[in-house]
């Protein structure tokens, strides 16, 4: 019960239970939306607008729990402008319907904020409608296919089972054209997708894989539709439309992709909309890119710093841990340079511009053209397969119309389209799209979720694995926690935790979450304030508590130690008690796993933005021979990553920060590490959840055994199509043996690669 | 035997049926979302917000 206490405490309960400590969290967001307040963001934003009502969508990553739902589909009882509000969990949406006349966009936002579903809000995620709306084209196909397909089925067996001499005079004609019109669909519709893409690829002099399937179906469609206009029999719309049935199925289990993430983001996702700018004197709201050089900007508590700027007022008090993964944050001073990216934590500070938003320092290495040429995707291994495969089979074509010309001509037409249906390389295809399908399912399951099945390619390939230290091998969010000092009862370190669990700022966040093998208990907390980027206030069940930094707390007692990381300072009813120190801490099973993957002979490389003050840690873990490279910029991992690509290295790159953004891009897998998925990712081929860092080698091993899998069901459909074929060359094969045969065959790798590919995870331990 | 093309005719029309309610469902998009409706159902009209939350709290614990 205290376990779902806690649990509902962060879905933010207590923000409804009128928890007057927690109202102040409130103030600081009214500025901070202020630009939603501009008609023109509003109507990018918006998806209808009346006089009475708007329709609205926003992401909301931090939806995890059934609770959630519950809060946010009851939104109408805490502000009654809006009518209704509906979630869809596993896009981690919400969609909004309000009055504008009661209440207004900003106010709903704040609203979300304000109960801790802070709405993931950018102007560049707006092609989510589209998605869906093909999304759902697709499943028209498969709809259609598939009832097409069955009907055509049940109608071609009383032709099997009389060997083609239906008693009963007109039912066999009758049949035929049922088959015929059903398959029309199957042929103009469901199968478009097939032509078009085969069609680019020949435009392109390119046989993909989708060239000799696209031709096995012309030639399946137009033979039957030759036989049943001529009367001679049903043809093969049966195995013709099972086909493109079950390639259908095929794409859309391999293209089921994870819905609530995005792999392309770039830092216009991540960047606010809009800024506060001062103008002669006065406050006025404008969208990020009308922001120049030398304006003025107010930026507030927890807001982001848009462009590099120097400090002109207040006191800045930066957290770099978007950009660099560290949660330490940094003081600056007035005059000093502050680089995009950094939050402000505490109060307002005025900032002058001096570089554009896209010239600054974090966000330049989007200006590289990695970030504009997009990777090469298609270059898959299968492709060289089905050129080969539509050449011997063109060959064995022609060789058997060359003989039956010469010795039967009544022969040839049936003989060469038999040739060309039987061997369809649906096989192929299937083989290939099911196995990554399923890999890609098996590696989700895992927590590795690849932007596409090409990646499982790319990955098996790899040679060289590039780290970046900081959240990537190290954790950030599960910091090693020590606690020295006084020794404390398990109830006061309860009221230590209870107070840190009222604060945002990361390192309560982490105290709040350590396990110091003491009782969940949720006490009730009489006061509480937060003085931010400093320490904070509370009194818990008359305790009172005092926690944050050695200047916050005010006095420095000799019996602590002194700090060699961050610490924070605990004063318990003005006793100083002692320190929590902050220590960043591998992630467990890194060392084994570095091992294994040194045993598959791979380079090793790490790249750290840090000082080499980890240097002998890091040492110890990779062994002697690994190269360490320390102060990185982020322009200079990019550069490594290149260098090593020119040496013809295949390279890997994990990272978690936006500075590892151009690494990753330019890497031929780039891995984006992160310790909460649906939150902030920087653009990747695919995110691992921090979890699952140490089980990197065994997801290489899987990757390169997909080859195997792959390639051992090509032989088996090409032992079917050898079989096949040595029918179809002699004109031996009647039309209900290639109709058994097709299906048989197609369904028979289907679930050989299924299996085969579970079994192989089960054996590597995913 | 006649009587065979007309259960044909029907049995091609009920199917279609079928695909057509399929088809209008997809539309409709009753597919988009398979998992918050069921979640949804358990919630209870209460108008108290006091037993609202602690209901939505055993919803969470029988999951």
């Amino acid at each position: 019960m205290y376990l779902l206490l806690n649990e509902n405490n962060l879905c933010n309960y207590y923000d409804l239970d009128k928890s007057p400590g927690l109202k102040a969290k409130g103030k600081f967001l009214t500025e901070r939306y202020a630009y939603l307040e501009d008609e023109a963001t509003i109507r990018q934003l918006i998806q209808f607008q009346s006089d009475e009502q708007i329709n609205v969508t926003f992401s909301i990553p931090q939806m995890h729990c059934s609770s959630c739902i519950y809060l946010l589909e009851n939104l109408h009882r805490i502000e009654p402008g809006v009518k209704q509000s509906q979630v869809n969990f596993q896009q981690k949406e919400v969609f909004i319907i309000f009055n504008p006349q009661e209440t207004n966009l900003r106010k709903v936002v704040e609203l979300l904020a304000f109960i801790g579903y802070e709405p993931y809000i950018s102007l560049n995620d707006t092609g989510t409608k589209t998605k869906s709306t093909a999304n759902r084209r697709q499943i028209y196909k498969i709809g259609v296919a598939g009832f097409c397909f069955s009907n055509i089925m049940m109608l071609s067996f009383p032709e099997y089972f009389s060997a083609g001499n239906i008693g009963v005079a007109g039912l066999k004609e009758t049949f035929s054209w049922i088959i015929f019109g059903l398959s029309l669909p199957v042929l103009f519709f469901s199968a478009s997708d097939i032509f078009i893409s085969a069609g680019k690829g020949l435009r392109q002099r390119f046989l993909n894989i989708d060239t000799p399937i696209a031709l096995a179906i012309i030639v399946t469609f137009a033979r039957s539709y030759y036989e049943i206009i001529g009367g001679q029999g049903a043809g093969y719309l049966d195995s013709g439309s099972g086909i493109v049935f079950f390639m259908l199925i095929g794409r859309w289990f391999k293209n089921k992709t994870y819905d609530s993430f995005s792999f392309d983001r770039d830092y216009r996702s991540y960047f606010p909309l809009g800024v506060t700018i001062i103008e002669n004197g006065e406050e006025k709201n404008i969208p990020i890119t009308q922001l120049q050089k030398f304006n003025r900007v107010i930026i507030r508590n927890e807001e982001m710093i848009p462009a590099d700027a120097v400090l002109m007022k207040g006191k800045a008090n930066i957290d770099y841990s978007f950009v660099s993964g560290e949660h330490a944050s940094v003081e600056k001073k007035k005059g000093e340079l502050i680089y995009a990216g950094g939050k402000q934590i505490g109060s307002a500070i005025e900032l002058e511009i001096i570089r554009e938003v896209s010239q600054s320092y974090i966000t330049q290495l989007w200006n590289n053209d990695i970030f504009v040429n997009k990777k090469n995707e298609d270059r898959s291994f299968i492709h060289p397969w089905s050129r080969y495969f539509t050449l011997v089979l063109l060959s064995v074509a022609i060789a058997t119309a060359i003989y039956w010309a010469v010795f039967d001509h009544s022969q040839l037409w049936p003989a060469v389209t038999a040739v060309l249906i039987v061997a369809c390389p649906c096989s192929l295809l299937l083989s290939a799209t099911f196995t990554y399908g399923n890999m890609l399912r098996i590696f989700g399951r895992n927590k590795l979720y690849l932007k596409n099945a090409s990646v499982i390619e790319s990955l098996a390939k790899i040679d060289s694995i590039v780290f970046d230290k900081t959240g990537t091998i190290t954790q950030t969010n599960m910091a090693v926690i020590q606690y020295e000092g006084l020794p404390l009862s398990s109830h006061e370190m309860a009221v230590i935790k209870t107070a840190a669990r009222q604060s945002s700022h990361p390192l309560s966040k982490i105290i709040a979450s350590s396990d110091n093998d003491m009782p969940e208990k949720l006490l009730t907390i009489d006061q509480f304030k937060e003085h931010t980027g400093r320490g904070l206030d509370a009194v818990v069940q008359g305790i009172s508590v005092k926690m944050g930094s050695v200047g916050f707390i005010g006095s420095d007692n000799e019996m602590i130690t002194p700090d060699t990381g961050t610490s924070v300072h605990v004063v318990l009813d003005n006793i100083q008690v002692g320190k929590f120190a902050v220590q960043n801490q591998y992630r467990p099973g890194i060392g084994e796993m570095i091992g294994q993957v040194k045993k598959q002979g791979k380079n090793l490389f790490v790249l750290s933005g840090d000082n080499d003050a980890e240097g002998s840690n890091l040492t110890e873990i990779f062994g002697a021979n690994t190269q360490l490279h320390f102060n990185q910029t982020p322009q200079q991992k990019l550069d490594f990553i290149k260098e090593q690509q020119q040496k013809g290295n295949q390279v890997l790159m994990l990272g978690d920060g936006l500075n590892d953004a151009g690494a990753l891009m330019q890497s031929q897998v780039g891995i984006a590490v992160s310790d909460n998925s649906a939150q902030f990712s920087p653009a990747s081929d695919a995110i691992l959840d921090g979890s699952r860092v140490s089980q990197l080698d065994r997801f290489i091993s899987f990757a390169r055994a997909g080859k195997k899998i792959v390639t051992a069901s090509f032989i088996l459909s090409i032992a079917y199509n050898i079989v096949g074929l040595s029918f179809a060359v002699q004109g031996l094969l009647s039309p209900m043996i290639a109709a058994i045969l097709m299906p048989a065959s197609s369904i028979s790798i289907v679930l050989f690669v299924s299996l085969y590919s579970s079994f192989v995870a089960r054996n590597k331990g995913l | 035997m006649s009587a065979l093309f007309v259960l044909i005719g029907i049995s091609i029309l009920v199917a279609g049926g079928f695909l057509a309610a399929f088809l209008w469902s997809v539309s409709k998009g009753q597919y988009d979302d398979d998992y918050t409706p069921s979640v949804r159902i358990l919630f209870d009209d209460e108008l108290k917000k006091t037993t609202t939350v602690s209901n939505s709290k055993t919803i969470t614990q029988t999951k």
